[in-house]
Formats: C-alpha cells, structure tokens, sequence
C-alpha cells in the first residue's frame, strides 16, 4: 500500500497527488515513468513521474480525469492508499547520460502540451540546475487550464505560454509559436516535447524544417510496463520497440506517430462504456 | 496383480458447459479413487518415477501412504521435496517425467501420479495441514529476485534451513508465471495458488511486491546496501517473440503473455475489474505449446470461434498432451502445417485476416523434431480478426544489463555452473532466466539446487 500525502486539483481536470514511495523516490530518474493500481479491481495505469524527492521520500504524479480509470485515482484523497506504485520504469532521458560541464553548455526547447507539461518539469529542471540555457513552450486550452506556471517559470530562462482561445499568452498552437521562436532565430540543440500524440507529431514535423531534433515520450497502453505483454508497441525508424523498455523517449524524426495514435484505440469502444457507467453512477 | 486395475480417471467438468466459464476443468480424485488408483503402484525398489521427477518427491513412498489412508503423512513426504504439489500436480508435463517413467507405462497406463499429488494437496489445503519444520535462524539474508516457481521453490528451502529470506516481485501480485500466465480454469488463484504461497509465507520468508530489480533497486544496492549475503535470480522468460511479419502493429494482435495477463494476473473475465479486453469473433493463435493451449481456451471462454495455427502436425505439439485433448474437446480448431505470412488489416487498421502458407515436414531439425518447410503456392486467407501470437518467450535483459559481470549468452539466458551459480559468486539463477522458457517443475527443480548451493556456500564460508 501506498498512501497519498496530497491532492491538489491544478486546474478544474488535472489532479496531482504526491506519494509516498520510498524505493521509488530514491531511485528515479527524469524522463521514467511509474504505474499505479487504485485497488484489487484497479487496471495498471502508466503516469509519467512529475517529480521526485528522495529526502522526503515521495514521487508526485498528475492525472487529468478524463477516463474511468484516472478519474479513480484522482478520487484518492490525502491519507488515502494506493494499492501498488511501481516504478521507476522505462529509460531516464538521454539528458542523464551527460556530464553537468555538457549540459551546462547546452541550449534546450521544451514542448509541453497539457498534461504534458508535469512529466518536462523534472527534465527542464535538472538541465537548468545544472547551467543549460532552457526555453519552454506549454500550451493549453485556455486561462484556466495552464498547470504548474510558477514551477517552470523557474526552471527556463523563458517560458512561453500558449492558449488555443487567445485567453492567456500567445493566441494559438504550440507548433505556431515553436516556428517563430525557430524563425526568429532562436537556436537550440535539442529539443523534447511531451503531450498528447498529434501534439508531438506536428511539433517533430515542425522541428525537422529546421533541423532540430525533437525527442518525444510516447505514453503507449501498457500493462506491465516492464517487457512482458508488447501492448506498448511502437515503430520506430521502421522496428517495432517496446515504449517501456526502449522507451518512453525516442527521436520524434523516428516515430510513426499514426499508428501510434492508433493503437492508442484499441480498447475505444470499452472505454466509452466504462465512462459511460461510471458517469451514470455518479448522477445518483 | 496389481497392474492389472485400469487407471481410475478423474472427473471432468463437461466441456460444452466449460467452454463458457472459468471453473476448474478437472475435479480431481476423491478419497476412494485415490485409494484405488494407489494401489495400482508397484512400489518398485529402484523407483524410475523419482529419478524423473526434477524436484525428487518420494513418489512411492507418498502413494503407500495414500492407500493407507495415511493423507496427512502423505502431505508430509511430499512437503520435504516440493513446496508447490496442488499446483504441480495440475500443471507438471506428468507424461514426460515420473509418469512417462512409471514401469505400468509399458505394457499399461502409468499410475496417475499428478492425479494423486493433488489429491493429497488438496486434501491438506482443505484439512488446514501444514508443515513448518524449520532450523532456527542463522541471521543471514538472501534476496530471491520473483516469485515464480522456481524463486519459491528456492525460498522454501533456504527458509527450512534457517535463513532470512526476502523475495523480490516485479508484479503486484506473487506467484510469477502461476498468476500472469497459467489460466484460473487450470490453475484455480484464490484456491491454489495463493494458499501454496501462503505456505511458504508460513516459513517465514517476506515477499515484496511492486518492486522491478534492476529499476526500483540494482542486485549491488541488495548486496552493498541491503546486507544480502547472496541473491537468487528467478526472474523468468517474460519477453514476448513476434514473428516479424507484415501486419504485427495492427490493432486486434497480442502476444499471448498480454492476452493472458489481462486475463489471468488482471483478471478481464470478471465483470467487477476494470482491465479491458478485446475478443474478436473469430481468433487465430499461432502456436502450439502450453500457452498456445492456454491462450486458445481463454479466448474461447471469452466467446470466440478459435483456430490454433501451427507449422507441424498434431504429434509435434509441444503442449502438455491433456492440455491438446482438453482444447480438441472444447471445439478449438486446429490447423496444422500451416504457417501465417501476414497478417491483414483493414482500412481503420484492424485485423480482417490472415495470410497462411501450408507447409510439409522435412528432415528431422537440432531439436529431434521434422522441420517444416513452406510449400511454394499454397497460401490461403483465413478470416479472424483477432491473432494471438504465442511463439515462445525470452528472458528479460533488465537484470543483466543493469548488473556488471553477469554473464549471458546469445539468447540473453544467464550462464550458470552446475552448483547454479552466476559468473558472480554470490548470484545464483535458475528457471526460465537461464533454460528459456520452459516448465514450472524444472524452474522448481533448478530453484531447489541453487537453495543447496546458496547453503553449501554460506555454511561453509568464514565470517
């Protein structure tokens, strides 16, 4: 059992929970990802981890309560438990791997789209505490739906907020404001965009027209996140991965987007249902 | 004579009523047909049933005491040799060890040694029997790394011997292999598995779920920061082999690990979990082993019309004859000397098909049996929409890649020496991490002889 410190709703469907999970916490990397159970009947979920604190002890994890499923765990009130947090799965960013003086001489741009943008907070800190010159984009629907601002406005030289009704910051799409950052010539030497999958699709195209390269997470169904089902295949430069153990970061320029979005509907129709009974049960 | 009582059968639930549930298939012996079917044991001096036995249980020894009546001294006898009999006696491939062996085999029908383990299994489960001999503590610590067959197996031993035994599990649930994999219709969890487990919790060892070694915890942190004296590997074959062909990433395929963990470990059939499913009205799964079997049944259960897809014939099965007969009953459908090339998809990227070539046996392969070879234009469509893929399964390189000196081989299985030990002296391994996928008795077996070396290298190590 794993119990749930906080819940704190960022916006009126983001939720972030911080855990306790001790072996978790101490080993957790940006970039990985954990799974949660709510309870016996409980599916596997992946969530990418938002961040960790090995002193305390805790991983924080955010959901936005859209499905059945994520609409339980948002339900888990502080002092409440998860039956099982696993993790940390899948590979820590490549960011890892360098020393702080090559990171330090870096300069990154970061796409995050909605929910997207808790699993960047823990990459664009651990390059900016470690002197790397950092520009984030986040993009939302509106005003109210953009999460975390205080956090990445401390962890970026610039951050760039995006709304797709003009509400707050630059009126239009992630893609929109990236290119004119690109155009203005602004230089970067990597780049890494999370959100949903269309997001990262056009972002990776929009990167390739000026030769940046554009790492992306592919947040696949999974059901062990460790290697053992396949659920989470992907192509990637024309083989087909496994986004737990190979991933969940590859180079957007390798990805077949589309057939992962959709594999993405695989359990649709399933889905639609459980919403559906899960919304009826809550009109009572 | 003896030998010339036919062998008692054991009852069966009809196989039109459980092809639409997930009850037990067989109901096993009561206490007169054990009885009877025990006295069919010759009780031969030099018994070829132990020596088949990869875990060694005292097979005649255990069968006397059955027709005695003597249950509880049974339970006993096979509790010195084997820490999981309900579930051996339901899952161990019997025809090819101890009954395969049995002398009656010859002329008649073996004794229905599985039959009569998990008979007495059972009856101990039901009567609340246990058996908790064990040496005091010996205050050192071993990390056992999953909790299949042959990590429990491992544990119970070193348990005995006084050791504080810790086990390690990546999954949320303990039994490995036994929970994800093998079917609730052939291996009931709540009833079975679980008590077994329980069993071996009774010894005292600990078992921690939802913890990924070499993710959550490296084998050096177990040993530098832990304090663990040695480490046993039993972490399995749980990678999924695809065949490569066109059409694998279309909606509507699964690797039988994924189809049978959502059923089996997340239970998909019951109505109460949330785990999603999907079953086609038509299903190919391509393969021919145990899972095979199992994914077939499952899928079958779940309401679909099933075809196994494999390259041989019907005697090169690898599956457990029971399993073959019990699907043959239940209406799957077979084909064999087939082999798919593709798999066809729709507009909207679903399974509508799948492209087969039929082949023709050659000359006998490395592994003794005919190899196949595709015959030049013979492919045909077979309309599914659903492909399970069951084609083996290979070890997980998390371990190994996250541990310096351990060494593997080709195939990513660990290399150990005859004691089971690692190229590291303190790591050991056994199961399906060293053979490749293979059965829960020898990754039993393969656990037992590393519990004996682990003891053998501690016993006699200087402190």
């Amino acid at each position: 059992m794993f119990k749930v410190l906080s819940n704190e709703f960022l916006n009126p469907v983001i939720c972030q929970q911080v855990i306790k999970a001790p072996r978790l916490a101490k080993s957790a990397q940006p970039g990985q990802f954990l799974i949660v159970r709510v309870d016996e009947e409980g599916e596997r979920i992946p969530l990418t981890i938002s961040d960790y604190d090995r002193e305390n002890e805790t991983v924080t994890i955010v959901t936005q309560t859209i499905g059945a499923s994520s609409l339980k765990i948002s339900e888990v009130q502080k002092g409440g438990f998860f039956s099982d947090v696993v993790g940390p799965l899948g590979n820590p960013s490549d960011m890892v791997k360098l020393s702080d003086d090559e990171i330090s001489k870096k300069r990154y741009i970061f796409v995050a789209g909605g929910l997207g943008t808790a699993p960047v907070y823990p990459q664009a800190k651990y390059v900016h505490d470690r002197g790397a010159y950092v520009d984030i984009i986040v993009g939302a629907k509106n005003a109210e739906t953009v999460i975390l601002e205080d956090k990445m406005s401390k962890v970026c030289n610039n951050l760039y907020i995006c709304t797709d009704d003009g509400s707050k910051g630059f009126h239009g799409l992630v893609t929109k404001k990236l290119e004119e950052l690109l155009v203005a010539g602004n230089k970067y030497d990597m780049g890494v965009a999370i959100g949903p999958m269309i997001m990262m699709k056009f972002t990776t195209i929009t990167a390739q027209k000026y030769n940046l390269p554009m790492t992306v997470s592919l947040n696949m169904l999974m059901v062990d996140g460790t290697g053992m089902c396949g659920a989470c295949r992907v192509t990637v430069g024309g083989k087909v991965r496994f986004a737990c153990v190979d991933g969940p970061e590859f180079d957007g320029a390798l990805v077949d987007f589309d057939e992962a979005m959709r594999r993405l509907t695989m359990y649709k129709p399933q889905e639609e249902e459980a919403d559906h009974i899960c919304k009826i049960g809550r009109g009572k | 004579m003896a030998n010339k009582i036919p062998r008692v059968p054991a009852r069966e639930q009809d196989p039109k009523v459980r092809a639409t549930n997930f009850e037990e298939v067989c109901y096993g012996y009561n206490i007169e047909e054990a009885k009877q079917e025990a006295s069919r044991c010759l009780n031969c001096k030099k018994p070829r049933c132990v020596e088949a036995c990869p875990v060694s249980v005292k097979i005649p020894n255990f069968i006397h005491q059955v027709l005695e009546g003597d249950i509880e001294g049974a339970a006993h006898t096979i509790s010195l040799d084997s820490s999981l009999p309900a579930v051996c006696g339901r899952v161990c491939p019997q025809e090819s060890q101890c009954e395969g062996a049995c002398i009656l085999g010859i002329k008649n029908e073996p004794v229905s040694i599985g039959k009569l383990e998990r008979f007495v299994a059972d009856w101990s489960r039901e009567n609340n029997v246990k058996f908790i001999d064990k040496l005091p503590s010996n205050g050192k610590k071993v990390a056992i790394i999953g909790s299949g067959p042959s990590g429990l197996a491992c544990s119970s031993d070193l348990a005995k011997l006084g050791y504080d035994v810790t086990i390690f599990e990546m999954l949320h649930k303990a039994g490995g292999v036994l929970q994800y994999g093998i079917p609730e219709f052939r291996l009931p969890k709540d009833k079975v598995v679980e008590h077994e487990i329980n069993n071996v919790k009774a010894l005292g060892v600990k078992i921690e779920t939802d913890v990924v070694v070499g993710r959550t915890v490296s084998i050096d942190q177990l040993i530098h920061e832990e304090k663990f004296d040695a480490i046993f590997l039993g972490s399995g074959a749980g990678l999924p082999r695809f065949m490569n062909i066109p059409g694998e990433q279309l909606n509507g395929v699964y690797s039988a690990n994924e189809f049978l963990t959502r059923n089996n470990l997340m239970k998909a059939y019951k109505k109460n979990y949330d785990t999603p499913i999907f079953i086609g009205k038509k299903v190919a799964v391509i393969g021919g082993g145990n899972v095979a079997m199992d994914a077939a049944r499952t899928a079958l259960r779940l309401g679909g019309d099933v075809t196994v897809v494999y390259r041989r014939t019907e005697k090169e099965l690898p599956a457990r004859l029971e399993e073959v007969h019990h699907a043959m009953q239940e209406g799957i459908k077979f084909n064999f000397l087939t082999n798919p090339t593709e798999i066809l998809g729709n507009e909207k990227g679903w399974v509508r098909g799948l492209r087969c070539i039929k082949m023709k046996l050659g000359e006998a392969d490395a592994s003794g049996r005919c190899r196949p070879i595709p015959i030049e234009n013979s492919e045909f469509d077979l309309e599914v929409n659903e492909v399970i893929m069951s084609l083996g399964t290979s070890p997980n390189p998390l371990i190994a890649s996250s541990t310096k000196g351990l060494d593997t081989n080709k195939k990513g299985c660990l290399i150990v020496n005859e004691q089971g030990q690692t190229s590291r002296k303190e790591i050991f391994a056994g199961g399906d991490a060293v053979t490749g996928a293979a059965t829960v008795i020898l990754a039993m077996g393969a656990g037992r002889k590393a519990a004996a070396s682990i003891h053998e290298m501690l016993s006699t190590e200087k402190n």
